[in-house]
């Protein structure tokens, strides 16, 4: 439940990073004009990416104290844990660049933005799979 | 400030002051002063008492980065939906009293009054180079880069003209020209809009070790560039002498742009709006990011804390 609410709200701020939100009037329906103000969705998208990151740091420990590791996943779970981690290093390197003082090249801004988005959407496509063939994360 | 002391002050800032050093000096002194270099960014003061509006600063700025204009392909493609707007600045590239995607310098016009008297003043305006640039960190596509040397620039090839980096931008500086880039090659009339044009430093002349245009053509001299603890130190003892104020230094979490005014910035009169930026104060705009970004840090510590103690109250029920 807590992991469905943040997944939603960390894609919409998501991809409210993208001018896509005003153009296609998204943003003119009562109640969704803050998808348009990008100060506002960029400490949203961190703030959810605190959260996934906590439920990740929660659910990662779970494994690793039941002994059990990573054979209790399935192979469903497997793969989207894996594109979570994958979102989550992308991410990172993202978070870190916009600290002031940072500089990266330009290759590697552009092939970081490229994964990360390319990642959400197997993400979002391995999840609504999952959902509809009501395939579990574990055993 | 005499043009050689600029001129040194401004070299040992760049690149290629390294190399100039390592021929003269032993080794070791040159890689620290390379190093120094390296991280420290070149800052530009702007000294408006000086300058007397005649406008060589933009007419050299447009002739130097001629070549990175714009050249749409016209008839536009139909863009849905409807709303979104068509900018086009091709047929009127003769425009200078504002930025545009063919201007990226103006003069700004301004009055204040001083003592009772009218003063009027004139104003260089360009992107500031900010410290943490909104509009480089914030583009989605990556289109937007910041060099070591403070400046940020646009890549005209990989911008697909969103102008999201005009919206983040405290002043609005970007530019959109329609009908150039790679939105054409993709889905031109579902996404993209064009390029964003702005100040860019000449890049292509700092490399080279050269001055940006606009600071070389001046004949008043009114903007100095170099390292920027040198640029602050200077723009602060300008301004102590002539009892002046500062912009730039702590705006959007400060800039690599200082403009010295022997008046208030906030009793400068002059038109803003479209193309033309305001001088308010600024607050800093990535500042809520860089917070949020520490407690991202703390967050699956936390997580795996709740979880490792969940995991010890059960193995303490279960012995009980
Ligand atoms: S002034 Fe605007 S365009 Fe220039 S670096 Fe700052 S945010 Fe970017
Ligand atoms: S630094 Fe170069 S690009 Fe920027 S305003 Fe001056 S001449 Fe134009
Ligand atoms: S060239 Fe110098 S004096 Fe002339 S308008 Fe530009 S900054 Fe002012």
């Amino acid at each position: 439940m807590i992991y469905g609410l943040t997944l939603l709200f960390i894609t919409l701020s998501g991809f409210a990073q993208m001018p896509i939100f005003k153009r296609y009037y998204i943003a003119d329906i009562p109640g969704l004009g803050w998808l348009a103000k990008f100060y506002i969705t960029h400490s949203l998208h961190y703030i959810m990416a605190s959260v996934l990151l906590a439920l990740g740091g929660y659910a990662v420990t779970r494994l690793a104290v039941s002994g059990k590791g990573l054979s209790s996943l399935t192979f469903w779970g497997r793969a989207k844990g894996a594109i979570i981690l994958g979102l989550v290093i992308s991410g990172a390197i993202m978070v870190v660049r916009n600290l002031p003082g940072i500089h990266f090249s330009h290759m590697a801004i552009y092939v970081m933005n490229l994964t990360h988005l390319g990642l959400c959407m197997a993400l979002l496509a391995v999840s609504a799979f999952t959902l509809v063939a009501r395939k579990p994360w574990m055993h | 400030m005499s043009k050689t002391m600029s001129r040194r002050a401004f070299l040992k800032g760049s690149l290629s002051a390294a190399g100039v050093a390592a021929g003269s000096l032993p080794l070791a002194k040159a890689a620290q002063a390379a190093a120094a270099d390296a991280v420290e960014p070149l800052v530009t003061v702007i000294d408006i008492s000086k300058c007397v509006g005649c406008e060589e600063c933009v007419y050299a700025c447009r002739e130097s980065n001629a070549e990175k204009f714009p050249e749409p392909e016209k008839p536009f493609p139909r863009m849905y939906p409807d709303r979104v707007p068509v900018q086009d600045w091709s047929d009127r590239r003769e425009v200078t009293d504002r930025l545009t995607p063919y201007n990226w310098l103006f003069i700004q016009h301004a009055s204040a009054e001083v003592d009772g008297e009218e003063m009027e003043l004139t104003i260089p305006r360009r992107c500031m180079h900010c410290n943490n640039p909104p509009c480089v960190k914030l583009c989605p596509w990556g289109a937007a880069k910041q060099e070591a040397n403070g400046l940020s620039r646009i890549d005209s090839d990989i911008c697909l003209g969103g102008s999201k980096c005009k919206a983040v931008c405290p002043w609005d500086v970007p530019q959109r020209q329609t009908g150039v880039g790679l939105y054409l090659d993709i889905l031109p009339s579902l996404a993209g809009n064009g390029v964003m044009y702005k100040c860019d430093r000449c890049y292509q002349k700092l490399e080279k070790g050269e001055q940006p245009a606009c600071i070389e053509a001046c004949p008043e001299e009114v903007q100095t560039i170099g390292p920027r603890s040198e640029m602050v130190e200077l723009a602060k003892k300008r301004a102590k002498e002539m009892n002046g104020y500062l912009y730039g230094l702590a705006e959007n979490g400060g800039t690599n742009t200082i403009y010295i005014s022997p008046v208030p910035f906030d009793r400068l009169t002059f038109e803003t709006g479209k193309g033309k930026p305001h001088m308010k104060p600024v607050k800093d705009k990535m500042a809520q990011g860089s917070n949020l970004a520490r407690a991202m840090v703390i967050a699956p510590i936390a997580g795996a804390a709740a979880a490792f103690g969940k995991y010890y109250k059960r193995i303490k029920e279960d012995r009980s």
